[in-house]
């Protein structure tokens, strides 16, 4: 296995441009998340890495060898790349077992043990090998066609949203399977994903592409406690944003006097907190806030509340645990635990469409993470 | 291969996003060329006419009656086949007829007798079956398959939720036909009869031994009696500008028609009309069919053979050397004609599905314009073009199979394109990620994944080159007999006990690919004729 290095990486389709520059180094046998939502250019990346498509300037080297740059590129089959693409791409014409051996010589495909020992490599019996892809459900599919993208030990693993056409308990499960079978191939991975808690459980760095660019490569606590600009907060994960005013490593607003985890400039600030970090609590402390409880989005394990600060007139959403949620129509003091992000503020706050109890839809969250782009 | 794709990665615009590999748009733009040389090189070859010479040529007396001949004929026969092959269509998919799966293979077998062999059986019945009666009966027979084939489809196809809200708004049976039903049959019915008018204006044998004159019997006399110059060229780009009216308009409704069946999901299936009594003449009906399209040919064939051969009354009196020769020439020929179609084919239905631009979508088109031109054009063409230009090509075997691969493009095209877009992008992509070079991954993924559709192509192609006679007539070198010359020659002389062991064999080799193709190659395979 290798690392990975792109620098300056610029693709685009009809003059439109997709990729502007995107910067990454992953190194050896690890697992980066790119996420990004449809349209930021995420598979346009993987398929320049792979060499299905070419790039029109910048850099891509892997272990140390470049495979694209100017006047460079060389086809994907040179570049022992595997790709595990989001649909599986099996073989239909192929048993399961022809299928993960694709990749190799014609001496070891003849050989029955491999197959069966790669299919054991992603966690499924021996016996599929015999089987026609067709009768295996999806994860399954997917599974066997990351064992065939490991077969012929690539530099590097490429996976387009592989989970993504998996119903959600089939997803977990393929998820961790996939994360053991790359683990123990030592293999350096790349992962595209749309799915912001599929990137930050899986990944060990997740990168945010955006308009072209990564916005931010950080480890998943990172990424999720300190995310660079507000509109990456909101992409990833829900956010709190209010108004406030920043001194000396402490922001003043309406959830009163909270600790910055970046100190940086004094003056007029825009403050984001995660809905879990504030607490709701039944009676009033020092350093509590009053609010009412506007409405309840209750899903079993924990619940979404909407709450009207009494100082305020903007509401802000708290996440609590299932068993903790208020009624509606009540009162209750709130707290932030932890420290919190805040970003210099030009411009008055944007005025963004006010969220639901239940957060927004992942369609808004799109559209709202692109607009403040 | 880097330096190649550098020069056509400049051109990537013009090809789409991503660009096709040089040597394969070369490839299909060879296959599209040689599908233009015929009609440009009638097209340059008119041009010798001058304008006022022109007008004098196609304003006589001989143009107005072939015009009025085949036109005649095409309104005629797009009756019948109309009318036949919707009636046909809906007892088999819509009653309760009995046996209609059975009429349903029964209905679509005439495809597989060649009209000349048709128009064979006929004259030798009855020779008061001649001129405009029998060229009817004859391209009836033949064709009324082309408008029962989609329409059947599309009596398939419709949704019953329509005529039973028609029902529900008070229709009656028959007003419930008229207003729900045949309104959205129309595009097929348009569509096949279109194909009918088209292969009523390329046909050539089966007129020509009925002694019925059309633009292509006509052609054929002025290349016989030396009379063939830039007045031929005039005469056949008239037959080739009907040709591609009718082309283009079939075109037309297919394309509104497909779309309309577009996205239905699963439907009910229609319920079937019980027919009562009215099965006896429903049945009655049948019968006669059969017997008309497939009795009589293969009865006719039959009795012939059974003949003494003192009934052959020429000297080419039947043998078996004789019938060998023909056979193997004719398969020799429909094989050879079947690989150039189906590798000419290949690069074009690739670029086309893996590619889509404006500029694949012009060859694909370019390439389906070959529909629209007659064998007698094509053969008249490469002859001059030969003669005056590349001799030693003149009536030499690899000129006939490339008028052949010309001729059948467009059926070998439809199949493998088919065959093609049914793989997913991402199977090759799978394949040269493992680090397969393009070559592997043709030989490893693309030949076994498109193999039925390619073979079903290659088929049918074979089929129309072993039963071909126009160009064969024309273009075959000297001493070479085909099944298909040799049941012409006889017949033509009236000899039609010789020509029976020819049209057997011709008939063998025609209804055993058919039924090869629709038991083995599977749906594809029609979708050819379709």
């Amino acid at each position: 296995m290798a690392d990975l290095r792109i620098a300056a990486l610029t693709k685009a389709f009809g003059g439109t441009p997709i990729l502007r520059g995107v910067e990454l180094v992953v190194s050896s046998g690890s697992l980066v998340a790119i996420l990004g939502a449809s349209g930021s250019g995420k598979t346009t990346l993987l398929r320049l890495l792979s060499g299905f498509e070419r790039a029109d300037s910048g850099t891509i080297e892997i272990g140390g060898q470049r495979v694209s740059g100017p006047s460079l590129h060389i086809p994907p089959e040179r570049r022992r790349i595997g790709y595990v693409a989001q649909e599986g791409s099996l073989f239909p014409h192929l048993t399961v077992g022809e299928n993960v051996v694709f990749g190799l010589s014609r001496a070891e495909r003849r050989n029955p043990v491999k197959a069966e020992a790669l299919l054991e490599s992603v966690g499924l019996p021996a016996s599929y090998a015999v089987r026609p892809p067709q009768e295996l459900s999806g994860g399954e599919q997917q599974r066997v066609a990351l064992a065939r993208a490991l077969a012929p030990a690539p530099k590097l693993v490429l996976l387009d949203e592989p989970f993504s056409a998996l119903d959600a308990a089939l997803r977990l499960e393929t998820r961790q399977a996939v994360a053991v079978a790359l683990a123990a191939a030592g293999a350096t991975a790349l992962l595209v994903t749309h799915d912001q808690s599929e990137a930050l459980s899986m990944g060990m760095e997740v990168a945010v592409l955006r308009n072209g660019v990564l916005a931010q490569v950080a480890p998943p606590e990172e990424l999720y406690r300190r995310p660079v600009d507000a509109a990456l907060a909101q992409f990833v994960g829900e956010a709190v944003l209010l108004p406030g005013v920043a001194s000396a490593g402490f922001v003043a607003c309406a959830l009163g006097r909270l600790a910055l985890a970046r100190p940086g400039a004094d003056g007029p600030v825009e403050v984001m907190v995660r809905p879990e970090q504030i607490r709701l609590e039944p009676v009033a402390r020092i350093g509590t806030v009053k609010a009412k409880v506007l409405a309840i989005a209750y899903f079993g394990h924990d619940a979404s509340v909407e709450m009207l600060l009494e100082a305020d007139t903007m509401p802000v959403t708290v996440r609590v645990a299932g068993h903790m949620a208020p009624r509606p129509e009540t009162e209750a003091w709130l707290s932030v635990e932890g420290v919190v992000m805040a970003y210099p503020r030009s411009a008055p706050l944007v005025e963004l469409p006010l969220p639901l109890a239940s957060g927004k839809s992942p369609a808004d969250k799109q559209r709202a993470f692109t607009a403040t782009n | 291969m880097t330096l190649a794709a550098s020069a056509i990665g400049k051109n990537a615009a013009a090809f789409g996003p991503r660009a096709a590999p040089a040597p394969l748009v070369a490839a299909a733009i060879f296959a599209s060329a040689l599908v233009v040389l015929p009609i440009g090189f009638t097209i340059i070859q008119a041009t010798g006419v001058s304008a006022r010479d022109a007008v004098d040529l196609l304003v006589r007396p001989l143009v107005g009656r072939l015009l009025f001949n085949t036109v005649g004929l095409i309104v005629a026969a797009s009756a019948t086949c109309a009318f036949i092959g919707a009636a046909a269509a809906w007892f088999v998919e819509r009653t309760d007829l009995p046996g209609r799966k059975v009429w349903g293979v029964l209905a679509v077998a005439p495809l597989a007798v060649p009209p000349f062999i048709s128009s064979y059986a006929w004259v030798s019945l009855s020779n008061s079956l001649q001129d405009f009666a029998g060229a009817l009966v004859v391209i009836t027979c033949a064709y009324y398959p082309l408008v029962y084939l989609p329409v059947a489809a599309a009596l398939r196809g419709l949704d019953p939720a329509l005529e039973e809200t028609a029902r529900s708004l008070g229709q009656t049976t028959w007003g419930c036909f008229f207003r729900v039903v045949l309104p959205q049959l129309r595009p097929a019915l348009y569509g096949g009869v279109l194909l009918v008018a088209l292969d009523t204006l390329t046909e050539f044998g089966a007129f020509s031994l009925l002694r019925f004159r059309t633009f292509t019997t006509e052609l054929y006399a002025q290349y016989r009696t030396g009379l063939d110059g830039p007045e031929s060229s005039l005469l056949a780009l008239v037959l080739v500008a009907l040709c591609v009216a009718c082309l283009i308009g079939e075109l037309k409704v297919r394309g509104g028609g497909r779309y309309a069946r577009v996205g239905a999901g699963t439907r009910r299936n229609s319920r079937l009309a019980p027919l009562a009594w009215t099965r006896w003449p429903a049945l009655a009906g049948f019968a006669a069919l059969i017997l008309g399209t497939l009795g009589v040919p293969l009865g006719m064939v039959g009795y012939w053979l059974l003949q003494h051969a003192s009934a052959a009354t020429s000297p080419v009196a039947p043998s078996l050397p004789l019938l060998l020769a023909a056979t193997l020439a004719s398969v020799g020929y429909g094989l050879a004609g079947a690989a150039a179609a189906v590798l000419l084919a290949a690069p074009l239905g690739y670029i086309t599905t893996r590619y889509p631009s404006r500029w694949t979508v012009l060859l694909e088109r370019t390439a389906y314009l070959a529909q629209g031109v007659p064998g007698i054009v094509v053969a008249l063409a490469l002859i001059s073009l030969t003669v005056q230009l590349i001799r030693p090509l003149y009536q030499s075997a690899i000129l006939l199979v490339f008028a052949y691969a010309i001729l059948f493009l467009p059926f070998a095209l439809v199949s493998v394109r088919a065959a093609m877009a049914q793989v997913p992008r991402g199977l090759e992509e799978a394949a040269r990620s493992l680090g397969l070079g393009w070559f592997a991954v043709a030989r490893r993924v693309l030949a076994p994944l498109t193999g039925p559709g390619l073979g079903a192509g290659a088929t049918i192609v074979f089929v129309f080159v072993a039963t071909e006679l126009t160009s064969t007539l024309l273009l075959a070198p000297i001493g070479t007999r085909t099944l298909a010359t040799e049941v012409w020659a006889n017949t033509s002389t009236l000899a039609f006990a010789a020509a029976a062991p020819f049209a057997a064999v011709m008939l063998l080799i025609s209804l055993l690919s058919t039924w090869l193709l629709a038991n083995r190659l599977g749906a594809v395979a029609f979708a050819g004729r379709d």
